[in-house]
């Protein structure tokens, strides 16, 4: 039998694959346990904060800081802060400005108190622009003394900070690193072992040529071209699959022209549909109100945003995820702020408005007719039929192609809604009659005809 | 070996240049687009011609969109008590109505005060939005005025809802949020009207509406017509 040295090919691309497979396994579990490291970190931190404010709960002693912390959040939170001043003053301090007894009054009847001309009132009515505070007849004594516990509670400023910053930090940063590193591990793996092989190859040649084995040349062969192009079976045939298939790509080449699915622009305010129709599940129609009366849906106006964001000047650390931190976020409401001209600190706008240059996402040309109030409000399609998950996204991209085809395609499969809808009833009924139907489809409403879109 | 490699690199080299051509940031190119260009100027578009550049224009001052009638309070505290206390509902309590008031109060004000207006929507639960009061707030003691007041205005924290809703939508939301007070003071319920003529006056969606009228009266003079059921609205929301 021949000594033959070359024999390890098949030998090393076993190795290989089996290399491979390992760096897939390897790749499945990294993704797991990092994730879990820091969940778990992030609610021994939370942990930790608990612990924390109740430790500072149970300083206080007088009122009862979380009783007083519900009636807190729920009847004063909408116009106080107890550490910054909203569109009242921060509430931290207050016992030592008043005494108790007023602001039991000041609380149960402010405009009583100002009314009968107590000069104190009256200076903290005019320092505060004659912004009436709402009466809370209902509130008792002691009611007052719990939410007065808990606005005196010192600042929770060290701890929860660390905290909340280790919490989207920690898990942000953590992920991100050991994925890298154990991508780079893998790849540093992966050269070595070809390294190896390379060695070894050259060190068995060198054996080879020491040894004085001669390694067998391969015999020169007819070239494959040679013997393809003497077939003209094989020609003809493939000739033929050639050009099908640069029929079959050129077609769809050219039916991607002018289609924009998947247009993802960046825009001048990263808006995020994830954080507000998503996680905060709040109408699509809140803010493109326009979608329910009129042919298009509009870019909401900034007072729109507002009518939140007065409120909402930073998101929550629980907000930021991997890719953008809260840093990231509040600088974006900053721009928002910036737009508007609204001064959080004064909390007044300076009138100086700037527009904000969204760029257009959805853009269906003047010659096909669309209108948003008779898909959304009487046909009462779902804004994700045609958008997409834009729930989901993050940075909101064009979901549907918006050709005519696809349009068609919805109008042939999609049943009409009649409840409701009398006017049409007898219309309705005929139609289903002439079609012999129960369920009249868009299309059998006319919905294909040229006229409908295009006039 | 060699060859193989060389193919890898070409291969490669091939594929970044296929990704690199499929841009997401920019639209993808189009053939001959003469008609997918508008001619005319395009709602929100930049265009020089424009002040500021900004297409989108306010309306000239002191102007009234046809069908929109002017609210007589002034944003200040007197005038909001005396809407408290003077202002009522002009649309009659019908079921229609109230259905219609129930989807627009879901859609913009139960994402703050709840689906049952105990101030406990979804923004709250999730503590964004703090301090929003329960509809039978003692304190406040809303009234039909004072909840119209509030939402053309908006107060403290909660912003104007005026440019989201017309009119006549409000009213609507107006009784249902009144309707939420009752069940949550756990009051009976309030009794369905029935629509009449004084309560069908309101203009918002609404041209249709005054041309009605118009020609029940004199077909002719719809001018002076409309005129006078503006006025008429006017008494009404008084």
């Amino acid at each position: 039998m021949k000594k033959v040295i070359l024999r390890q090919s098949t030998s090393r691309q076993q190795l290989l694959s089996v290399a491979f497979l390992f760096s897939f396994t390897f790749l499945c579990f990294s993704q797991d346990t990092p994730q879990q490291d820091s969940t778990s970190q992030a609610m021994e931190n939370q942990a930790a904060a608990a612990d924390a404010s109740t430790a500072s709960t149970a300083q206080v002693g007088a009122g009862d800081a979380t009783a007083g912390k519900e009636l807190f959040n729920t009847l004063c939170a909408s116009c106080h802060k107890p550490y910054s001043n909203s569109v009242g003053p921060a509430l931290n301090g207050i016992t030592e400005r008043h005494d108790n007894d007023w602001i039991y009054k000041w609380i149960h009847n402010s405009a009583e108190l100002i009314a009968s001309g107590d000069a104190e009132a009256k200076a903290v009515y005019a320092e505060w622009n004659q912004t009436a505070m709402p009466a809370f007849p209902q509130l008792s004594e002691s009611d007052i003394d719990n939410i007065l516990a808990y606005v005196e509670q010192p600042k929770p400023q060290a701890p929860t900070a660390v905290a909340g910053s280790g919490i989207g930090e920690g898990s942000g940063a953590g992920g991100g690193v050991s994925m890298n590193i154990i991508l780079g591990i893998l790849i540093f793996v992966l050269v070595l072992l070809l390294l190896v092989l390379f060695l070894v190859n050259k060190t068995l040649r060198n054996f080879a040529s020491a040894s004085g084995i001669v390694i067998p040349e391969k015999p020169k062969r007819k070239p494959l071209y040679k013997s393809f192009v003497e077939n003209q079976f094989l020609v003809l045939t493939s000739s033929i699959f050639v050009l099908l298939a640069v029929g079959y790509f050129a077609y769809g080449w050219t039916m991607q022209v002018g289609v924009d699915k998947g247009y993802q622009p960046i825009q001048p305010i990263h808006y995020s549909h994830r954080i507000h129709a998503g996680d905060n599940e709040i109408e699509c129609k809140y803010c493109h109100s326009s979608a329910r009366t009129s042919k298009t849906s509009g870019i909401p106006s900034l007072n729109v945003c507002m009518n939140c964001h007065k409120a909402i000047a930073e998101v929550a650390p629980e907000t930021a995820t991997e890719d953008y931190s809260k840093e990231f976020y509040d600088k974006e409401i900053a721009k928002l702020y910036n737009a508007t001209g609204w001064d959080p600190a004064s909390r007044t706008y300076s009138g100086e408005e700037k527009p904000v240059k969204w760029v257009r996402i959805h853009n269906l040309p003047d010659f096909a007719y669309f209108n948003h109030s008779q898909h959304v409000s009487v046909a009462g399609i779902q804004c994700q039929e045609c958008h997409g998950p834009i729930e989901e996204m993050e940075v909101v991209y064009q979901n549907a192609p918006l050709t005519m085809g696809w349009c068609i395609n919805c109008h042939r499969e999609t049943n009409i809604r009649i409840e409701g809808n009398e006017y049409y009833e007898k219309i309705h009924e005929e139609l289903s009659k002439k079609y012999g139907v129960e369920e009249l489809t868009a299309a059998q409403m006319g919905g294909l005809e040229c006229g409908k879109c295009h006039y | 070996m060699r060859s193989l490699f060389h193919k890898t690199i070409a291969l490669l080299l091939f594929a970044v240049m296929v990704t690199s051509c499929h841009d997401k940031d920019s639209p993808n190119y189009q053939y001959m687009p003469d008609m997918y260009e508008p001619v005319s100027y395009e709602a929100y578009g930049e265009y020089t011609v424009f002040e500021n550049g900004q297409e989108a224009k306010l309306p000239v001052e002191n102007s009234i969109p046809r069908g929109w009638m002017p609210y007589e309070y002034q944003n200040n505290p007197q005038d909001a008590a005396a809407a408290k206390s003077g202002l009522t509902n002009p649309l009659a309590y019908t079921e229609d109505n109230l259905n219609e008031g129930k989807q627009l109060y879901t859609i913009y004000c139960a994402i703050c005060h709840g689906d049952k207006g105990d101030g406990k929507g979804k923004l709250v639960e999730r503590e964004k939005i703090l301090g929003v009061p329960s509809y039978n707030d003692a304190g406040r003691a809303i009234t039909e005025g004072s909840v119209y007041h509030v939402m053309y205005y908006g107060l403290n924290n909660m912003g104007s809802y005026a440019s989201q809703t017309t009119i006549e939508e409000r009213w609507q939301i107006d009784h249902y949020v009144m309707s939420l007070k009752n069940s949550l003071d756990g009051a009976p319920e309030r009794e369905f009207e029935k629509e009449t003529a004084k309560t069908q006056l309101l203009p918002s969606r609404a041209d249709a509406d005054i041309y009605k009228e118009g020609e029940d009266v004199d077909q002719g003079q719809s001018g002076a017509n409309t005129r006078a059921t503006e006025e008429n609205q006017t008494e009404t929301q008084e």
